[in-house]
C-alpha cells in the first residue's frame, strides 16, 4: 500500500510526525475495537465509525489552542480521542456503562467534556452548528480570543439552520470555524445526488464568509488550512469555512452495508489515499523512523485500545438510581 | 353629512389608548392619508390618518386625554356647510358584544351563603408594610429582566426586535438604552438559527434571554428547545446544563387567527429537562421571570398578550422572587377546586365571583408554574373541596387539566364526589370570525357550568 506522497515540501519536525501518527492510529484502532465490540453486542444502538477521516481532526486540534471549543455530530469518537479526552471513558459511553463520559447515559452520539471544551456530540443533523456559533458567541461576549471548531458533514450542509447560522455569525462576527467534512455521502446519498454545487465551501460567498476546500486524507494540509482559518478567527475577522474532502470507509452506521457505492471505490482510497499510511511513507522515507519505531507505535496503540475495552467491559452498568438523576441542575439557593 | 371619527384599534388586543396630539384643529380641511391625531398605546404611538376627506367639524376628546375607549367617536367630520351638530348622538365606546362580560364587570354582591374571602396573595418574604404598586405585566416583565442584568453580566437578551424597535410588544422598552447593544441583540427572523445560537451560548456559560416574537414561531425552533437544551443535561450524564429562558407571548390574543393563537402549554409541560411557566398576575409574572433567568436548566416563560397591559399589585422590593412550583391560593373556597394558571386565572376568578352570588365557594389554585407542578396544593385542596374544574386555553386532547384529573384519580380517588372536568379551548384551529373565536376559547359561563356540573346544582 503506498500512499500518495505529498506534493509539496513540507516544513514538518520529526517529533510532530510521530504525534499525527500516533494520534489518528489511535483512532483508527480504537474504532476497529469499537467494531468488534459492536458485533459482540456489547455496543447497541447506531455507532458511526470515524474510520478513514482520522487527518480532519487531527489535523485542526493541531492548529488549536488551549481554550479553544469544538462541537460535531453524532460522528465523533475521532474528535473526542483528537482532543484528549481518555479512550477508557469513551469506549465505556459505547458499551452503556457508569465509567463513560456520560455514565452511559448518552451513548455513542452524546458524549461531552467541559474539562476538553468538547460539546458533543449531537444526533440531530446540523443542530450542532448555531450551537457552535453559540458557543462561539460566548467567547466574543466575553472578549476572548478562543475560536470554536464547528464539525458537520455534506449532508447536514444542506440544512436550513445551517445558513440561518452563517448569516448570523457573519453579521456578528462569530469565531467559529465550519469545518464541513466532506465524505461524499451523506448517509447512502452520494453528494452528487442531494446536492446542487460541488463546491459547499462557496456557500458562504452570500453572506461574505470566507471559504477554501481542504485535501482531508493529509493531515499536513488540513492543519495548514486551519491555521489560516484559526488565525483569521482570531483577529476578530468572523466566520471562516473549511470544506474538508475526507472519506469513510465504513458504512454511514454499522447497521449501513454500503450498497450505494462500490468495493472498488473504496479500495481505491484506502490504498491510494489513506491518511495514517502517508505520515506512515513519509516518516519512513524521511529517515524519521524505522520500521521498528512504527512498530513500537501500533504495539503501544494496541495496548492503549485494548486497555479501554477491558475498561467497558468491566466497568458496571449505571446504577438503576441514575435513572432519575441529571435532568435538573438543583438552583442555587 | 356629518361622520364621526372613532378611535382606532391599532393593534389586535387594544382596548383603549391615550389620544396624545391631534395634528389638526377644528375647521381644517382634511383630505384622505393626511395625519389626523397621535394615539399612544401600551405598545406604541401610532400616527393616525383621515381615510375621508372634509372638514374638522369638532374635536370630541381633548388632546392628552388617557383611556380613550376603541370606537369612542373623538371628531366629528363635516362637509362644506355643514354643521358639526347634525351627526347623531354618539354612541358609547366600544362594539361591546360580550354578553358575559358586563355583569361580571360589576362590584360582588356579598352573599351570605358563599366563602367570599378573598386572599391576599400569599407570596413569601414580603414584609409587612411593603408598598404595593400597580404594575401592568409587560412593566412587570422588563422590570424582572433589567433587574437581573444589572445583577449579572452574563445577562442577556435576544431576539427579533427586542433593541431598537423597543420589543414587539415593548417588553423590552428601555433594555437597549441601559444595556447596549451587546446586551440586548436584534436579530434576523431565524427562529430556528437564534435559538440553537442561545442554547450554544447558555453551554458556554452565559444566561440568554431568548424572546420569541410569540411561541407560535418556536415552533421553527423546537427542535433545538427539546432536542438540545432540554435533553443535554441528561445526555452529558450532568455534566452541560443549559442555563436559558426562552419567553413570549403564548397562546390565542385576538383576532389572529390559527398559526398565531397556539396555547403551548401542554406541549412544554410534557418534556422532562425543561422547566415551564405561565404566570397570571404582575407580581408572579416578575418574581417568576427572575426565578427564571436565575434557574440553571432551560425555562420555558409563557405569556399572554392579553394579560400585558393589565395591571395588578407588584410588591417594592428591591429583590422580589416567587418560587418555581409553588401554586398560588387566589381565594379559599369549600364548595370545589377551580385549578387553572396563566389568563385561564381570569376566567377561574370571574367564575368565583359569579359563583359566590350564588352561594357556592370556589377555591381557585393559580399554579403559576406547570413543570414542576404543584399537585400537592391541588390535592390538598380537592380533599377539602371535593370536587375540581380545570381551566385552560389550550386544546382539549392531553390538555393540562388531562394530566391534572389522572392526578387526582390516582391519588385522591376516595376524595373525589364527582368526575373532574377540564374546561378547554375547543378542539379546533383558531377561526378568525369574531364569533367563532370566541367560541374557540373557553368561558367564564362554562367555568360556572362545569362547577355547577360538579356541585350538582
Amino acid at each position: 500500500m503506498a500512499a500518495k506522497k505529498t506534493t509539496k515540501k513540507a516544513n514538518v519536525s520529526k517529533e510532530e510526525l510521530l504525534s499525527y501518527y500516533r494520534d489518528m492510529l489511535l483512532i483508527r484502532r480504537f474504532e476497529e475495537k469499537a467494531g468488534q465490540l459492536y458485533g459482540m453486542g456489547l455496543i447497541g444502538g447506531f455507532c458511526h465509525l470515524y474510520i478513514g477521516q482520522e487527518a480532519v481532526v487531527v489535523g485542526l486540534e493541531a492548529a488549536a489552542k488551549d481554550g479553544d471549543k469544538r462541537i460535531t455530530s453524532y460522528r465523533d469518537h475521532g474528535h473526542m480521542l483528537a482532543c484528549g479526552m481518555d479512550p477508557n471513558g469513551v469506549m465505556a459511553e459505547l458499551t452503556g456503562r457508569e465509567g463513560g463520559y456520560s455514565k452511559g447515559k448518552g451513548g455513542s452520539m452524546h458524549m461531552f467534556s467541559k474539562e476538553k471544551h468538547f460539546y458533543g456530540g449531537h444526533g440531530i443533523v446540523a443542530a450542532q452548528v448555531p450551537l457552535g456559533a453559540g458557543l462561539a458567541f460566548s467567547d466574543k461576549y466575553r472578549g476572548n480570543d478562543n475560536v470554536t471548531f464547528t464539525y458537520f458533514g455534506d449532508g447536514a450542509a444542506n440544512q436550513g439552520q445551517v445558513y440561518e447560522t452563517f448569516n448570523m455569525a457573519a453579521l456578528w462576527d462569530l469565531p467559529v470555524i465550519f469545518v464541513i467534512e466532506n465524505n461524499q455521502y451523506a448517509m447512502g446519498t452520494a453528494m452528487a445526488r442531494s446536492t446542487s454545487s460541488p463546491d459547499i465551501y462557496t456557500r458562504g460567498a452570500a453572506f461574505g464568509i470566507k471559504g477554501e476546500a481542504v485535501d482531508g486524507m493529509d493531515v499536513l494540509a488540513v492543519k495548514e488550512a486551519g491555521e489560516k482559518a484559526v488565525a483569521h478567527c482570531r483577529a476578530g475577522k468572523g466566520p471562516y469555512i473549511l470544506e474538508v474532502k475526507t472519506y469513510r470507509y465504513r458504512g454511514h452506521s454499522m447497521s449501513d452495508p454500503a450498497k450505494y457505492r462500490t468495493r472498488e471505490e473504496v479500495q481505491k482510497m484506502r490504498e491510494e489515499r489513506d491518511c495514517i499510511e502517508h505520515v506512515r511513507d513519509m516518516l519512513l522515507t524521511g529517515k524519521h523512523a524505522t520500521d521498528d519505531d512504527l512498530k513500537a507505535i501500533d504495539k503501544e496503540i494496541k495496548g492503549i485500545v485494548n486497555e479501554s475495552a477491558d475498561f467497558a467491559k468491566e466497568s458496571p452498568e449505571p446504577d438503576v438510581s441514575e435513572l432519575y438523576t441529571d435532568i435538573y441542575l438543583e438552583a442555587e439557593a | 353629512m356629518a361622520t364621526e371619527i372613532l378611535m382606532p384599534a391599532l393593534s389586535p388586543t387594544m382596548e383603549e389608548g391615550t389620544l396624545a396630539k391631534w395634528l389638526v384643529k377644528e375647521g381644517d380641511t382634511v383630505s384622505s392619508g393626511d395625519i389626523l391625531a397621535e394615539i399612544e398605546t401600551d405598545k406604541a404611538t401610532m400616527e393616525f390618518e383621515a381615510v375621508d376627506e372634509g372638514i374638522i367639524g369638532k374635536i370630541l376628546i381633548e388632546e392628552g386625554t388617557e383611556g380613550v375607549k376603541v370606537n369612542t367617536a373623538i371628531a366629528v367630520l363635516v362637509e362644506e356647510g355643514e354643521s358639526a351638530d347634525d351627526v347623531e348622538a354618539s354612541s358609547d365606546a366600544g362594539s361591546d358584544d360580550d354578553e358575559d362580560k358586563a355583569p361580571i364587570d360589576e362590584p360582588m354582591s356579598a352573599n351570605p351563603g358563599a366563602s367570599v374571602a378573598v386572599v391576599v396573595p400569599d407570596e413569601m418574604d414580603i414584609p409587612e408594610g411593603t408598598e404595593m404598586k400597580p404594575t401592568t405585566v409587560r412593566e412587570a416583565l422588563r422590570d424582572a429582566m433589567a433587574e437581573e442584568m444589572r445583577r449579572t453580566p452574563e445577562v442577556f437578551l435576544m431576539g427579533e426586535e427586542v433593541a431598537e424597535y423597543q420589543g414587539a410588544y415593548k417588553i423590552s422598552q428601555g433594555l437597549l438604552d441601559e444595556f447596549g447593544a451587546k446586551r440586548v441583540i436584534d436579530t434576523p427572523i431565524t427562529e430556528h438559527g437564534f435559538a440553537g445560537i442561545g442554547v450554544g451560548a447558555a453551554f458556554g456559560g452565559l444566561n440568554p434571554i431568548v424572546e420569541f416574537m410569540t411561541f407560535n414561531f418556536a415552533m421553527q425552533a423546537i427542535d433545538q428547545i427539546i432536542n438540545s437544551a432540554a435533553k443535554t443535561l441528561y445526555m452529558s450524564g450532568g455534566q452541560m446544563g443549559c442555563p436559558i429562558v426562552f419567553r413570549g407571548p403564548n397562546g390565542a390574543a385576538a383576532r389572529v387567527g390559527a398559526q398565531h393563537s397556539h396555547d403551548y402549554a401542554a406541549w412544554y409541560a410534557q418534556i422532562p429537562g425543561l422547566k415551564v411557566v405561565m404566570p397570571y398576575s404582575a407580581a408572579d409574572a416578575k418574581g417568576l421571570l427572575k426565578t427564571a433567568i436565575r434557574d440553571p436548566n432551560p425555562v420555558i416563560f409563557l405569556e399572554n398578550e392579553i394579560l400585558y397591559g393589565q395591571s395588578f399589585d407588584v410588591p417594592v422590593m428591591d429583590d422580589y422572587t416567587v418560587p418555581f412550583g409553588k401554586a398560588k391560593i387566589w381565594r379559599e373556597g369549600t364548595d370545589v377546586t377551580i385549578v387553572s394558571f396563566g389568563i385561564g386565572m381570569k376566567y377561574a376568578l370571574e367564575a368565583a365571583d359569579k359563583l359566590a352570588e350564588d352561594g357556592i365557594s370556589a377555591e381557585v389554585v393559580d399554579l403559576r408554574t406547570l413543570r414542576p407542578m404543584d399537585t400537592g396544593a391541588i390535592i390538598e385542596s380537592v380533599k377539602k373541596t371535593n370536587r375540581c374544574v380545570t381551566v385552560e386555553e389550550g386544546f382539549p386532547v392531553c390538555s393540562i387539566g388531562n394530566h391534572i384529573s389522572a392526578v387526582l384519580m390516582q391519588e385522591a380517588f376516595d376524595y373525589l364526589d364527582a368526575p373532574v372536568i377540564n374546561c378547554t379551548g375547543k378542539d379546533v384551529p383558531m377561526p378568525y370570525a369574531a364569533n367563532l373565536e370566541k367560541l374557540a376559547l373557553t368561558t367564564t359561563k362554562e367555568v360556572i357550568d362545569a362547577v355547577k356540573a360538579v356541585t350538582y346544582r
